[in-house]
């Protein structure tokens, strides 16, 4: 993920910090912003005189919660690590003097830090420190037909069948979501919001603008504000600001990522380019016109972020399967071709098959992470299982934020429709073409018998691996051996008992967030954590050739935890071909598509024409 | 309408069902306009698989087809769904190319729906020839008749006006859906179908692919829907 500068970013951003510090006069204007803000969001907020500080005390937040120290993090013991590096002797695993002096490091910070465990319980009053109580304008729009449950005494529950669109911004309940996502434009025009309408929510996101820009215009940039129960994090890109008020207690720089992927499924949709021109003709244009009926796949992005660790890793997760199979899928689609083809991607119960790419496409560059997220969060999100066939036009913002890809999408094998086929092309008139290319795709299969073995095909159990006290684990490799350029993975095994419920299964995953969130420390960062948690223990790992996440049974110890990484390792390394996409072919559609493509000027369209219309 | 018709416009399905009528099949190409949430996607499912689930938000455009039987001649529906020209103040030309029939979807519950329609109704006519694309208006959510915003004689004072067809269909319920398709069918055939070089006749050819040898088993065989 893009990552600003963070020195710079020290020195320019603004933090908003519990402890008062020196105020001063734009400050103090900011404040009063702060306080509208907060009484949008959170009415009901008890009233603090909030102070500002326009300094470099980042790491202030921190201190905030050292009330809850719990110093059960420690160094994992290097010598006992190092012999058992000794054993193991397998590439993957740095040298010892590397070793001692990663865990070396975590120590005397690892004391001071919080116990994630017990965070969600005191949730308290919902008190956004810098955000006071005052007149709530937006108190009147509610949703129509429900009166302001300010007028009424009890606490109004929304009924199940309530759209978080059509959500009463102005209850308790819609205040308690765990992340809020706003998108709006330069202007202070509502774009998106993940939970209310954006009608409803114009003013508080006039006033998230107003705080934005006020900051712009001391030549600061509004990064983040902090308080006991929620972050704040602010994205601009372009035209487009972005903001995220979590109580998820995920670290600024997980959050702005998030934000960032908020953006490029924006882009996705629309292209940078076409927004940057949008926004340059009319200042304030109302985007949702183009994102009319889009919101479902920003809902739908959401979710998985919350969800799915593919994002935090930002890498792909394929669905295991026996090499054989996977070569044979691949040498199907490398089959299957026209002219402008230039990916051709299958994917089953939402996990990734197989890829095949074009050779001159990416000669110079590989697929990204993100991109592939984004185009699986679209199919998810669209009703190709209905229509049979779709035709769309993509742009996949990391590859090239400016220009479109057309992407044809349909489920082989309806009506169950969980193997899906992605074609991608970048010439718009191609859809008989490409669907050409499915029959044959289709009929291939049925000749190899290729659904019903894919069928088959699921993700493992953490059992398989044989260490009694693992329970689950993340491991991504930074190349996968023997392809360079390959396209960034990880394997994990299913969520299992006890992180059955969805509860359980966020819990573990905030978990790792946070574990994630002190590897990637941009102030300090940790090659090492072991982290004794109330109910299991934690270790991360991250070494030049991986990153690794393990959750252990809570009694472990910190000797047996290291034999099972041990232990595990081996067994990733054994399992390698199945668990990853390890040789994807390539095939040659046209003598040269690909520069156009990725040199954007060539092959972007008109604002009015993405192509939609086109093909008839 | 229905009884005899193959639900699902599968390749499979339409292969066995046509060799066993001795029928020309021709295309219809058929595109369905209309603001977003009228129905559209919903109408378009009705009439490829007779069902209907709460839909998800089109992306792009969506792409079915149906077959329907005249006594005559078998019509082969190529269904474009689209999502999105809603975005675009100009409707571009091409977005009617070689269309026959285009459905002006309103939902009569919704007043601005119909409004939107008449507007779409505009920019059809500036680009179509008279004669060679069937334009029909259709008001739906016709089971939703008590939130009725636009009412029958409005719809049919509408079409008569400009000359269009009229119906009231619900997608929910099924409501005179095929026997919507089932006129247009007609109606498409009447005024087009007997048009020299009106529609073109679909051919089931098998896959010769002479740029590549070897890839596929003999008995592949494709369905060149080309245009
Ligand atoms: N009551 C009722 N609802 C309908 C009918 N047709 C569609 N809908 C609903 O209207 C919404 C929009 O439908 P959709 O087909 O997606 O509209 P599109 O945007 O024009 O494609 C969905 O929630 C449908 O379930 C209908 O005939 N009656
Ligand atoms: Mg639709």
């Amino acid at each position: 993920m893009e990552r600003d500068n963070h020195q710079a970013g020290q020195a320019q951003g603004v933090s908003f910090c519990d402890p008062p510090s020196e105020s001063n006069p734009p400050a103090e204007t900011l404040a009063t912003s702060l306080c509208l803000l907060g009484n949008h969001m959170f009415p009901d907020s008890v009233e603090r005189k909030e102070e500002i500080s326009t300094g470099a005390d980042k790491e202030e937040p921190a201190d905030l919660h050292q009330s809850d120290v719990k110093p059960n993090e420690q160094s994992v013991d290097a010598e006992l690590l190092s012999n058992q590096v000794k054993k193991l002797e397998t590439e993957e695993i740095e040298t010892l003097e590397e070793l001692i002096n990663e865990s070396t490091q975590p120590t005397d910070r690892d004391a001071e830090d919080v116990a994630m465990d017990n965070d969600q319980s005191d949730s308290g009053e919902f008190v956004v420190t810098m955000l006071a109580k005052a007149k709530l304008e937006e108190q009147g729009i509610g949703v129509k037909g429900r009166s302001s449950p300010l007028l009424e005494a009890g606490i109004q529950e929304s009924p199940a069948f309530i759209s978080h669109r059509d959500e009463d911004v102005t209850a308790d309940s819609w205040r308690q979501h765990r992340k809020h996502v706003f998108v709006l434009s330069e202007a202070g025009k509502p774009i998106y919001s993940r939970y209310g309408s954006e009608e409803a929510l114009s003013s508080t996101m006039g006033v998230m603008m107003a705080l934005v820009s006020f900051v712009q215009s001391g030549d600061n940039i509004i990064r983040s504000v902090y308080s006991e129960e929620h972050t704040v994090v602010f994205l601009q890109k372009g035209p487009l600001v972005l903001v995220c008020v979590s109580s998820s207690r995920q670290s600024e720089d997980q959050l702005r990522g998030e934000l960032l992927y908020v953006y490029y499924q924006i882009i996705s949709m629309l292209t940078q380019a076409s927004i940057s021109r949008i926004f340059e003709h009319k200042k304030n244009y109302d985007l949702r016109r183009l994102l009319a009926g889009s919101e479902k796949i920003l809902d739908g992005l959401l979710n998985l972020v919350d969800s799915d660790p593919s994002f935090l890793l930002a890498a792909v997760h394929c669905l295991p399967l026996a090499s054989s199979l996977r070569d044979s899928l691949s040498q199907i689609l490398q089959k299957a071709i026209t002219p402008n083809l230039v990916f051709s991607i299958l994917i089953a119960k939402n996990q990734l098959l197989t890829i095949v790419q074009e050779k001159t496409v990416i000669e110079d560059t590989r697929l990204e992470p993100a991109d592939v997220h984004l185009l699986l969060n679209l199919i998810g999100a669209s009703s190709a299982f209905q229509a049979g066939e779709i035709w769309t036009p993509i742009c996949l913002p990391l590859f090239n934020p400016d220009c479109y890809f057309y992407a044809y999408i349909s489920y082989l094998d309806p009506p169950e429709c969980t193997v899906c086929l992605l074609l991608l092309s970048t010439d718009k008139e191609a859809f008989y073409a490409v669907a050409e290319c499915k029959r044959k795709i289709e009929e291939a299969m049925v000749a190899q018998n290729s659904l019903s073995l894919i069928a088959k095909a699921q993700s493992y159990s953490v059992s398989q691996v044989g260490v009694s006290d693992l329970r689950h684990f993340m491991y991504k490799p930074f190349d996968v051996p023997d392809n360079y350029r390959q396209l960034t993975q990880f394997t994990s095994p299913e969520m299992e008992a006890p992180y059955s419920s969805d509860e359980e299964k966020m819990r573990l995953l905030d978990l790792y967030r946070y574990m994630h969130s002190r590897i990637h420390s941009t102030s300090r960062p940790l090659k090492l954590i072991y982290h004794v948690a109330e109910r299991e223990t934690l270790l991360a790992w991250v070494t030049s050739k991986f990153e690794l996440y393990t959750c252990f049974s809570p009694l472990v110890t910190k000797a047996c935890a290291i034999t099972a990484i041990t232990k595990l390792l081996r067994w990733i390394k054994k399992e390698e071909d199945r668990l990853f996409i390890r040789y994807p072919p390539k095939y040659s559609t046209t003598p040269n598509p690909s520069k156009s493509s990725r040199g954007g000027k060539s092959d972007q369209q008109d604002t009015t024409d993405n192509g939609f219309l086109s093909l008839l | 309408m229905g009884e005899t018709l193959p639900r699902v416009p599968k390749g499979a399905k339409l292969r066995s069902d046509t060799w066993s009528r001795p029928v020309r099949t021709l295309r219809v190409k058929m595109v369905l306009l209309g603001s977003s949430g009228v129905g559209k996607s919903s109408l378009a499912l009705r009439f490829g698989k007779d069902e209907f689930r709460t839909a998800s938000p089109t992306v792009g455009c969506a792409y079915l087809t149906r077959v329907v039987h005249l006594s005559d001649v078998t019509l082969r529906f190529e269904i474009w769904d689209t999502a999105g020209q809603e975005k675009y103040h100009s409707v571009t030309p091409l977005y009617y190319r070689g269309a026959h029939a285009a459905l002006l979807v309103y939902d009569l519950c919704k007043r601005e729906t119909f409004i939107r329609a008449q507007v779409w109704l505009k920019e059809l006519e500036k680009h179509y020839i008279p004669g060679s694309t069937v334009i029909w208006l259709v008001g739906n959510k016709g089971d939703l008749a008590q939130d009725r915003q636009v009412s029958v004689q409005e719809g049919q004072a509408l079409a008569n006006d400009r000359g269009l067809s009229f119906t009231e269909t619900s997608a929910l319920s099924g409501d005179q859906v095929s026997e919507l398709l089932q006129a247009i069918a007609h109606r498409v055939y009447e005024c087009i179908g007997a048009q020299q070089g009106g529609l073109s006749e679909w051919q089931e050819t098998p896959l010769v692919d002479l740029h590549r040898k070897g890839t596929f088993n003999p008995f592949a065989s494709c369905c060149k829907v080309g245009p």
